[in-house]
């Protein structure tokens, strides 16, 4: 199992935001963690991250136990995350976006004088990377100048290009156009041979598409895990959560 | 980017040209002048490093400038007149005063990191106060220049100037590499979005802190530099009001542009120059005109002189 959580528990005051979840991902597959609005799923990806301290119970990843670490001490071990709400780094040009994530996580930035835009091989490593969200022709815009779809493609590639062992996605598709969507589907499908993914997502036939394993949350808790067949087919899921909302 | 290359070149031109046209003009008190402009334009070219690109508002800066200025002082006094020995003690020095101000104030953020630096600063200020060793409140002075054997004389007021001059291009140009390089880049990632460059492995506190301390170690050469053109070093060159000035240098200039803040000097200082001639309280016209420039041009005066030139394009 590449990430093991048990047991965790993340409170806001009075509000139990994160009740007592457990789940494992096996390396190379996709998990993903469905439930509605307010169910604690980017609270709980934000735990995974390092982000936010847990209360209570411990995470796993890679046989180690990261629990206590710093969030950018996870990130340096393999773990990248989006952001449901675009972060990325606006006054830089999409490439320079891509290249800073690739040179952290080369580790040396310990470096005065070299100009990052005359370094060749960074900048064909960064368009790689943005050639997979299909954003090479973006290259040089500066973020803030990219419409919305594409920052969230930008997201995606950042997280990338720290070549993590674990991608956490925060609903990546969230607010793109149903092209950009389609292609950021068949993109995770592609990367599922070579990484594993936990993915936040609200669109249901994604996550029926390309999940292995899902986990159900409502009220930050785990009403239901299991494979796609079996959420389907889980009546619980049905009433408490599917057939809440038609558009799930 | 080519704006800025023209502008650096006209700066630094006119600059160079200072001590040629006062010798000329039979001006020599240009030259001093000149030469407060050029090491003012150090310390607000550091501080711009942290404050344009780290975001790291230092309300304590002059501490850096007196830290430079006391280790040559304090040196000669005990006749130690060595420029190397001089100048190596006030990089030495105002590089660990950095490591120690900036390891306390670096996690800090906001205003909180405005009082912070503005606490230590005064801390020193009082530090040299009580130092009645060195003179205390009514300062010392120093008996000679630095003394770089025969090979450069900073008694004489033009090659103290090319020396001043020469210290300022060398940070300008070490400091325009270092906002491009792997260093900068991730410096600026860390002020435009810290979640995002934590999220990416960044561990923001070493390199807020390196950003730091090369500021305050470029800010003491300058007192270095400042005590050789005065000779005399007092508290006053700490004080609170001092690191307000080497800011508003660089908010008149422009933050985060480099080059602004020399432009910044450069007004700061000639304002001074003139109007405290016509008036002690010169304050009172410099007041309006830099509220005229923090409303009307948004990154300073350089920042004015870019958006013109890029006008048709926003
Ligand atoms: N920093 C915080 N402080 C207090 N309460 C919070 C905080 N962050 C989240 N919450 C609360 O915790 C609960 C879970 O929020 P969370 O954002 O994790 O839900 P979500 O499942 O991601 O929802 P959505 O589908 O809308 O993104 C919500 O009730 C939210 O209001
Ligand atoms: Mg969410």
């Amino acid at each position: 199992m590449l990430l093991v959580v048990d047991s965790l528990v993340k409170r806001f005051g009075g509000l139990v935001a994160t009740d007592n979840v457990t789940l494992a991902v096996p390396a190379g597959q996709i998990h993903a963690i469905i439930g509605p609005n307010g169910a604690g799923k980017t609270t709980l990806l934000s735990q995974l991250a390092g982000e936010l301290r847990s209360d209570a119970g411990t995470i796993h990843f890679d046989g180690e136990d990261i629990t206590a670490l710093p969030a950018h001490i996870r990130a340096a071990r393999g773990l990248a995350r989006s952001f449901q709400i675009n972060s990325v780094f606006k006054d830089f040009t999409a490439l320079e976006n891509v290249a800073l994530a690739i040179q952290v996580h080369e580790g040396h930035c310990f470096r005065f004088w070299g100009q990052v835009a005359k370094d060749a091989a960074l900048q064909s490593a960064a368009l790689g990377f943005l050639a997979q969200v299909n954003l090479e022709e973006r290259a040089n815009i500066i973020a803030a100048n990219l419409a919305y779809g594409e920052r969230r493609a930008l997201e995606v590639a950042i997280a990338l290009a720290s070549r993590p062992k674990l991608l956490l996605l925060d609903e990546p598709t969230s607010g793109m156009g149903a092209n950009e969507s389609a292609e950021i589907v068949t993109l995770l499908a592609k990367l599922k041979r070579t990484l594993t993914i936990l993915l936040i997502e609200h669109d249901m036939n994604a996550v029926f598409a390309l999940a292995d394993r899902i986990t159900v949350l409502v009220y930050g808790r785990t009403v239901a895990a299991g494979s796609p067949e079996e959420i389907r087919a889980n009546t619980d899921v049905r009433r408490a959560y599917l057939g809440e909302d038609e558009d799930f | 980017m080519q704006s800025r290359t023209v502008v650096a070149a006209v700066i630094f031109t006119a600059l160079a040209l200072v001590p040629s046209v006062a010798t000329a003009l039979n001006q020599s008190f240009y030259i001093d002048v000149g030469i407060r402009i050029l090491i003012f334009a150090i310390a607000a070219l550091s501080l711009d490093l942290i404050l344009g690109y780290g975001g790291m508002v230092s309300f304590g800066h002059a501490a850096f400038l007196g830290i430079g200025a006391y280790a040559v002082g304090i040196l000669a006094y005990f006749g130690v007149h060595n420029g190397l020995a001089q100048f190596v003690a006030a990089i030495v020095v105002s590089t660990l005063a950095a490591l120690f101000i900036g390891a306390v104030s670096v996690r800090t953020t906001g205003v909180y990191f405005i009082m912070t630096t503005l606490a230590f600063g005064q801390m020193l200020y009082f530090l040299a106060v009580s130092m009645s060793k060195f003179g205390g409140d009514d300062g010392m002075n120093i008996s000679s220049t630095s003394d770089f054997g025969g090979w450069l004389d900073l008694h004489n007021p033009i090659v103290l100037y090319y020396t001043c001059f020469c210290f300022l291009l060398g940070f300008a140009v070490f400091s325009d590499r270092l906002v491009g390089s792997r260093f900068g880049m991730v410096l600026r990632a860390i002020h435009m979005n810290e979640q995002r460059a934590v999220a990416i492995g960044v561990g923001s506190f070493r390199y807020k802190l390196t950003a730091f301390v090369i500021s305050g170690a470029m800010c003491g050469v300058s007192g270095a530099l400042l005590a050789n053109q005065a000779l005399f070093v007092s508290p006053a060159i700490m004080h609170w009001t001092r690191s307000g000035e080497i800011l508003i240098m660089v908010i008149l200039g422009g933050i985060g542009t480099l080059f602004g803040p020399i432009i910044g000097a450069v007004v700061y200082l000639l304002l001074e120059s003139t109007l405290s001639r016509i008036t002690e309280h010169w304050e009172i016209i410099l007041g309006p005109f830099l509220i005229i420039v923090v409303l009307f041009a948004h990154r300073g005066m350089l920042g004015w002189i870019a958006e013109r030139r890029r006008a048709p394009t926003k």
